[in-house]
Parts: structure tokens; sequence; C-alpha cells
């Protein structure tokens, strides 16, 4: 079908000022002369459509701060905000160690009822600090707001201000991360992490040991994927000092400024704290992405190119050398039954790009891919930041200044050595979004609704679907498999090597399936009756 | 230990709940308003609420669950949220085609004060709402009450649908509260068995557990219509299955249409079952019919063939008073022995209810139900009281692995594991289903535990 027709099928059920609006976060890959068309992303979902998305506080408390183990996170609100966000993100975390904290299994609120509305939940959140420290003493305290907070004015800052005086050996800080500021997690993420950015890199001046040392940003350990990252860079001999935030503790977000290195995962939940990590502390930073095996090995080699020692670099081809065959033994295993089928992707803020390279390398084609809560660069590259507009919703974001550390700033590059690499290669700042990897014709959605997925998934007929839970079953009824890439479906480890073969088998199971051959019984397939029943 | 920092002793909380035995209002709502035939459940706030609740249900039914949200943002907060309501009404109307829009509000929309009746009033108004569609909704303040309370008013929500033409329609309202579609469909089947003719609200069978067959249905042929809604003012009386999800709904009925009504214990267990039959048999002025004292006689039967298994065992529950009063007197029926009881859900009546029920054992029953009756009082409990078995919902799945102890899963919400859809615990069948899930839990401890020279083939 011409993805035009589908455009326009799709938008005209829509209430005219919705379809103006829709069409402009429905684009048609065209390959323009170097130059991709524009479209329209971060901004608000429109009432009363059936969005993927959540709130600033779901990006905040889960996605940020949840996979962080050794702090207490108190949620300032009625119940259900914590509730929701308690363990239902399967970010793991290891902590075996014999005095490793562990708060991640706990879900602690507030839980305000109407007498804090009507008076102030000041009190009651003070003394909810009071009770977590003392049953639990542990180094930091986090304070998250949820939508009401903010309408009735409490000061969270104040009091998370007052009790880290007050007890002296625990760190505690607050976000102002209400659900309804900005338009989607994405608000959450940037909260989160200016805040971890503020109150917590630079606290502890002792980052791990290591040659060569970097930091994982924007990589949350869904199904165990950081523990496969950290199993490839320890085994390159590669140091990860702090994972931002996946499998993470108080003293690595401490230590952040210690690092040579900042690698980016997840372009959209964090490319602003790489930038801030390198004004503050001169630590230059590159995109990375460990999903796909052969992304993987392109991330291994320019994590060891910016270090530059011959040693390093022999050794990663090692690894990968050591690696690869047997993820190519599954990826041909596996291709015959792969080889030409379609994939549809909406997920998140940088998935619904990094998948696309496993698909690749399973033969399949993506024909149509779209960001949950992505922003123009993550589509178009780094290259329209400049020219994006700040509308009201993003304004209500901070967007913190910082400037070189007086102490604590040094340069890991000088500039002729960064220009250097720079012209051998290797990329620095850079992100070229995920248009540019994606056919002419293929259609890219963002903030894909319900209503939409639906009639796409009729239209183009995917072999499968990629999205989160609340989309899984929606799709699955109309007879497609559906992965979550969200929650992985239990599934995973899909980053590094052992997950690019997770990720083919699991792929594999999906589509070749059986049970989707099951939707018609024998009678609806031939309903005819035929004259007599033939006995043996 | 997934709980390692949980302490033996006991220390006052006032403040902090920690891992909570309920969630928030809007839940419930969303659950009770898929339940209606063609009906949209609405999320008058911000979105990310609607989006914890969609993924709630979806983890614990596996199925679908389409609600639209009011998508708040910052101007929404602070001049109302009005303009938003109204847009969203129209566009549901036009995109999806719903019959029924319910809307529910959440701790946003309830702190700014919006005034659903006046925004939905202007709605009907502006011609936003097409003609013979409805909009029903139910205000659902999350920072009173409970998930069990949103549910609750959402059913009320749907009462003040029904009509009194003045002519009774012979039907019987039952309002099951907040079980499984399942259960739902069970107590359609024993209405039917018995004789006599119910309006049930709201009904997620046929809704929450659909068959797979290559076709989605955002509306599927199940659910109250708003026909029968709207005829539940005409009954003879309405049964409210439990006081906490579905007697308000009913007094309603009462007060407004001058329907009658009961407030019964949910039927699970034998006991609350009998009493729910023997209410039937009587409103309907019939006799049982053998095939359901048959099953009666079914789950006595079991019951005594395995009391030696149950007998004494010690029980530690958490979840919802409907559920734990049928529960709590079904297991105290059976001489097991219910120790700890909590409910995030708050109401005095439950704990005194509770301790009624068990007053006939040895020993005093913990029991708790306000913001501080969390799972981690519970696990305080067990550490200083230990339990044979626990029934609850997944989140007691990590005091399971810690204390090793048995568990039964039952309640809301259930993430890992199936069947709940599909299979009943109410009525006479549901209690032998719940007795087959806890002789499982039991004697597949048994048999772990056992040392190989008692090891036992036939128990
Ligand atoms: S804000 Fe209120 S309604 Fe929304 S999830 Fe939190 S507790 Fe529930
Ligand atoms: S109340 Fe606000 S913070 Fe809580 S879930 Fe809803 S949108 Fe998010």
């Amino acid at each position: 079908m011409d993805p035009a027709a589908i455009k326009e099928e799709m938008l005209s059920k829509y209430p005219p000022k919705v379809a103006r609006k829709r069409a402009k976060q429905i684009m048609i890959n065209e390959a323009l002369e170097n130059e991709t068309p524009e479209i329209t992303a971060n901004v608000r979902t429109i009432p009363g459509i059936i969005t993927m998305r959540g709130c600033t506080y779901a990006g905040c408390k889960g996605v940020i701060m949840g996979p962080t183990r050794d702090i207490v996170n108190i949620t300032h609100g009625p119940i259900g905000c914590g509730f929701y966000s308690w363990l239902t993100r399967r970010n793991q975390t290891d902590a075996t160690a014999p005095d490793a904290q562990n708060y991640m299994t706990y879900c602690f609120s507030t839980d305000m009822q109407d007498k804090d509305i009507i008076f102030g939940g000041e009190k009651k959140l003070e003394a909810a600090i009071q009770e977590a420290y003392d049953l639990f003493h542990p180094k930091g305290i986090c304070v998250f707001a949820t939508c009401p907070v903010g309408l009735i004015g409490d000061d969270i800052h104040a009091v998370a201000a007052k009790m880290k005086k007050k007890f002296g050996d625990c760190n505690v800080f607050a976000f102002s991360c209400e659900g309804y500021k900005g338009v989607s997690q994405s608000a959450g993420h940037h909260i989160a992490n200016n805040q971890v950015f503020r109150h917590l890199v630079g606290a502890e001046d002792e980052g791990k040991p290591g040659k060569y040392c970097i930091n994982l940003l924007g990589e949350y350990n869904i199904g165990g994927d950081g523990f496969e990252i950290d199993r490839l860079l320890n085994k390159c001999g590669i140091t990860n000092n702090a994972t931002f935030s996946g499998n993470s503790s108080y003293d690595q977000f401490a230590s952040a400024h210690t690092a040579d290195l900042n690698a980016v995962m997840c372009h959209r939940s964090i490319n602003y704290v790489a930038d801030m990590l390198e004004v503050k502390y001169g630590i230059p930073w590159i995109k990375v992405n460990f999903i796909g095996a052969s992304a993987a090995a392109k991330s291994l080699r320019k994590i060891a190119q910016y270090f530059g020692d011959q040693e390093l670099i022999e050794r990663v081809e090692e690894v990968i050398a050591e690696e690869m065959p047997a993820v190519q033994a599954v990826a041909e295993e596996v291709r015959p039954r792969t080889e030409g089928k379609t994939a549809m992707l909406f997920v998140g803020g940088s998935r619904a790009h990094h998948y696309q390279e496993l698909f690749k390398e399973l033969g399949m084609k993506t024909i149509s891919a779209g960001y949950e809560f992505a922003h123009r660069d993550d589509y178009e590259g780094r290259h329209v930041l400049p020219g994006l507009k700040v509308d009201a919703d993003s304004r209500n974001i901070e967007e913190l200044e910082v400037e070189a550390d007086e102490a604590l700033y040094s340069p890991r590059k000088s500039e002729e050595e960064l220009k250097a690499l720079a012209e051998s290669g290797l990329d620095f700042k850079s992100y070229d979004g995920m248009i540019p990897d994606m056919d002419e014709k293929t259609m890219v959605i963002d903030d894909l609704n319900q209503y939409e997925a639906e009639k796409m998934v009729e239209m183009l007929k995917p072999d499968i679907f990629c999205a989160g839970i609340k989309e899984k079953f929606s799709i699955q009824k109309l007879g497609i498999p559906m992965k979550q890439l969200h929650s992985y479906d239990s599934g995973g480890p899909y980053a590094g090597f052992k997950g690019a073969i997770n990720f083919y088998r699991e792929i594999d199971r999906l589509v070749n399936s059986k049970v989707w051959g099951y939707m018609k019984a024998p009678w609806q397939e031939n309903p005819e009756l035929s004259a007599t029943y033939v006995w043996e | 230990m997934l709980l390692r920092h949980t302490p033996q002793e006991i220390t006052e909380r006032h403040a902090l709940t920690i891992n909570p035995a309920k969630t928030c209002q809007p839940i419930g709502a969303m659950y009770a308003a898929l339940g209606v035939h063609g009906c949209l459940p609405h999320s008058h706030g911000s979105q990310g609420c609607c989006a914890y609740h969609r993924s709630a249900l979806t983890r614990h039914y596996k199925e679908p669950i389409s609600a639209g949200t009011s998508s708040f943002t910052e101007g929404a907060s602070v001049f109302g949220g009005q303009a938003n309501l109204l847009q969203a009404i129209d566009n549901m109307f036009t995109v999806y085609e719903p019959e029924v829009v319910a809307v529910h509000t959440t701790c946003l929309s309830e702190t700014i004060g919006d005034d659903l009746p006046q925004i939905i009033d202007k709605a009907t108004k502006d011609g936003k709402i097409p003609k013979g569609k409805h909009v029903i909704y139910a205000n659902t303040p999350s920072y009173v009450g409970s998930h069990v309370t949103g549910f609750s008013n959402m059913v009320k929500g749907m009462a003040m649908k029904a009509e009194t033409t003045g002519v009774k329609n012979g039907k019987v309202n039952v309002i099951p509260g907040w079980v499984e579609p399942a259960d739902m469909e069970e107590i359609k089947r024993l209405s039917g068995l018995i004789g006599v003719d119910i309006i049930l609200f709201p009904d997620t069978s046929g809704i929450l557990n659909g068959p797979l067959s290559g076709e989605y249905k955002m509306f599927p042929e199940g659910g109250t219509t708003m026909a029968e809604l709207q005829s539940a003012g005409d009954s003879i009386g309405t049964l409210a299955l439990g006081e906490w999800c579905s007697a308000d709904g009913a007094r309603y009925l009462d007060t407004n249409n001058k329907v009658p009504c009961r407030v019964l214990d949910m039927p699970i267990g034998l006991m609350a079952t009998d009493r729910f039959v023997d209410a039937m048999r009587i409103i309907a002025g019939v006799s049982v019919p053998e095939e359901l004292s048959h099953e009666r006689g079914q789950l006595v039967d079991i019951i005594s063939d395995m009391h030696q298994y149950f007998f004494h065992k010690k029980v530690a529950l958490a979840g919802d008073p409907d559920q734990l009063i049928s529960m709590v007197e079904f297991l105290v029926s059976i001489d097991m022995c219910p120790t700890h009881v909590v409910s995030g859900t708050p109401g005095k009546a439950f704990a005194k209810r509770i301790r009624e029920l068990t007053a006939g054992l040895p020993y005093e029953v913990n029991v708790k139900c306000d913001q501080t009756a969390d799972m981690f009082l519970l696990h305080q409990w067990i550490k200083n009281e230990p339990v044979d078995l626990l029934i609850g919902n997944s989140y007691l799945k990590y005091i399971a692995r810690d204390e090793d102890i048995p568990l039964v899963r039952w309640g809301f919400p259930i993430l890992d594991r199936q069947g709940h859809q599909y299979f009943p615990t109410v009525g006479y069948k549901g209690g032998i289903r719940l007795l087959e899930k806890i002789l499982n839990a039991l004697l597949d401890r048994k048999d772990r535990d056992d040392p190989e020279q008692s090891f036992e083939l036939v128990m």
C-alpha cells in the first residue's frame, strides 16, 4: 500500500483539529536531497486519544531513579503512583554483595489522605523521611512529587534539605516531577537527571580503578542488558565506573566525574547529562549502541579507538572474534525462518531505533517505527538541536547552567587530540537519529496511539509488532505476534552478543509460533455442512 | 534476601506506608466501567495515572485494556480541566465510537476541584455526546479510601443511570463486587440454576477473559448493557455482595429508586455461598435445584476428605475487605487458622468483623486495616509469629520466598500466574477450586520437605 494513502486513511476518522495535529507527527520517509523532512515530536498528547505515554513522575521515579538499589525512594502523594511503580519495571540489580543494600523490592509512600491535601503534606513528608531513616539508615533518601503535591504547594525541597541537615549522614533530596509537567516521561528523565547531577555527581572522589574507565549513560538494565554489556566491557579490560542508571548504586553516581569517557546508549533520556559532564568535568562523550551484534562490536571498537591504546584495540578485536561465531551461527540457523519478514516498532526514546539493528541481522525489514516520548533530534539527528522550538511545556523543565568545575575540571583529551580522533572517524557528541537509518517510504510516527496502531497493523500486516504492555494484547488479538520492548515480556537480555542470540531465538519463536495458525476452528474454516459424517 | 531490610522488631509508623496492601481509587473505577457493555473508561487527569491503571489491569488480565485520558498539562492543572474533558469526550465518541464513556477523576482533577456533572452537562448541551450514547461518572479521589472505594463509586455511578417507570421488571439486581470475570459468570450461572432473573452490574465476563480469534473488538460482546442499567430502577430488589464494593450502589437504588436492598457477604466459601443461595431462593420463592445441592455436597466432601491437611494450619492474608471477610470465614470453617490479616482499605468495621469471625480460635488474630496496614507490617508479624500459608496478591511472593512459605495467589493484582480469569472462586465450585489451590500449596510443600523415610505416595 502507498504510505500516503495509509496516512490519509488513518487521519480520515479524526475530527479536523486532531487530524491536522496528527498529520505533522506522521511522516513518510522520502529521502529528500540530503535532508530529512521535519517531524513534530515532544508535543502534547491530544485529550481522549489513547496514548502509549506515561507521565513525568513515571519517567523520573520509575525510569531513572528506580534502578538504583541503595537509595530509599519515597513517593510523596496518594498511594497509587507509588504502587504502580513498585517493581513493575524489570531493571535488574546485583545486590549479592554481603553488605549490599537493596530497597528496590520496597515501595515507600506518604500515602496522602484528604487532610494532607487540605492542610498540606509537608509535616507528613517530614515524618515519613524520619521513619525511613530510623528504620533503614540509608545513604540516600529521594522524594518524588506526584500531581497533587505541586498544586497544594508543598515545598518538598525545603523538607528534604532540612532532613539532610538534621541527619548529617544521609543525603536527602527531592524531585518536582509532578505528572502534569511536560508532555511525557521524557520530562521526568530530565528532572531526575538534573537532580542526580546536582546532588550526587562529584560527591565521591574515588572511582573504580582501571586503565580504561568509562561511564555508560542511558542503560537501564532491563532484563539484564546492563549485565551483558558489563560482561563484554570487563572482558575487554574496560572499566564501567557508573551506569546511569541500570544496576546502579549511590556511590557510582557520586564518582561519575572520575571516568574518562561517557558512552551514551539512550540518547533521549540522558544526552544532556553527557553534555553537562563534559562542560563541568571535561569528559567527552560518544554515542554507542549495544543492541545488535554488529552495533555492539562497533561500539566496543569506538571506545577502544577513543583510548587509542594498541593493547586495548587488539583486545577488543580478540573479544569480538571470540564472541561473534556463536552469534553468527544462531543468526544463520534462524534467518531462513525470519528473512523477508516485516516489523513495526513503537517504543521509548531510543529502542525503536536500536532494535532495528537486530531485525536487520535477522533479515527483517522495519516498515514503520516511532517513539513514544522522544524529541526531534532523536528522529532527525542532533543537527536540528539549535533550531528546536522551546514551547511552554519544555520551558517548564529546568535546564541546568553548568560551568567548568574549578577543582575538578580536567579535559581528558586536548583540543588537538579530539580533533585528530574526529578526523580518524570517531564522532563526538554525535547522533544522527532514527530516520536516516530507515528505508525510503517507511512510515515514521510519533506518539502512535491505539487507533493508529490497529489501523497500521490492519493495513500493513507486519509479521511482528513491538511496543509496550498496554499495546500487547490488542495487537495479538489481531493474530499478530507482539514483542514488548519495555519489559521484554520477561525475557532478555537482548544487548551485546549473548543478547543478540537471545533476541534472534525469541523472534524466531514468536513469528513462527504455531499458535497463530489456531485462530479459526475447523468448522469456521469449512462452515458448509457435508452430507454425512464418515464413520470408520 | 529480597526484603532484607525488614526488621522483626515492630516500631510505630504513622507517616510512611511501606509495601501497600491497596492501591488508588481510579483503577477500581476503571475495572468496574469495563464491565459495562460498549464502555470506554476515561481518566480525567494527567496521562500517567491512566497509563498506570491500564498497565496494571493488562498485566493482571492479559487482555487489552482501553481507556482515555484528559492528558492534563500544567495549564490544565492551573486553570481546570474542562476544556480537556470536553475535547476528550468529543474525540472518544468520534474515533472509538463507544456506547458509553465512564469518566472518573484522579487526585489531580480532584485537587483542582473540577466539577464533573457540570462539565458533562456542558458536553451534552454542546452536542458532544451523540444521540443515544451516554456518559457516566464517578468522583474518585485517591487520597480517600482505596481502589475498592473507586470501584464502589463507579458502581454508584452506574446506579445513577437507573430509571423507575413504575412497572416492575421481575428481576433482581446483583452487584457482585470486585471479583474476576469468571466469578461474574459463575454468579450468573448460579442465578440461572436457581431460576432468578438478574441484572448483574458490573459484569466483566466476556470482556476481560476474551478469546483469541484473529479479530480485535475494542468493545466485546459482554458487559451490562445501558438498557439493563436503566432498568435496574424497576427491579424487585438489589443484592449487594460485599459492604465495601457494592453497598453504596445498592443503597443509592434503595433511596432514589425505591428498590430495596440487602448487603450480603461475597459468596466465597461454604457459608457465604449458602447465604447467597438461600437469599436468592427466598426472593424467587423457589426451591433450590438438586444440581446446586449436589455441588454444595461436593464442596463439603472435599473438606471432609482432606480435613487433616487444613487442620490448624496458620494463614496470613493481605487483600481487600469484602474478599477477606468471606475468606477468613471459609478458613475458620475448615479449621484453618487465619493468624495475620491486613487490608490497606480503611473501615473499622472490617477489623471488628474479622475479630468476630475468629472469636472461637484459641488466640487473637492480628488484624489491621488502615494506612499503615501494609505488607511490611504483615511481614513483621510473620517474622514474630510464623505461618504455614500466605494468601494474597503477587506481591506476597517476596515474603513467600524470603520466609519460605507457600503462597496461594488470590486477589488483585495477580501478575505472574494464570487462571483467575477463567476459573471462579465464588460459589461452591469456586470453593472447591480454592481448596484445590490451598491443598496443592500445602502438599507440594510437604512433599518437598518430608524426609525420605516418610515420603508419602497417598495423601
Ligand atoms: S495521582 Fe492519584 S489517581 Fe493518579 S495514580 Fe496517583 S494516586 Fe492514583
Ligand atoms: S498523579 Fe500525576 S504523578 Fe501520579 S501517576 Fe498520575 S500523572 Fe503521574
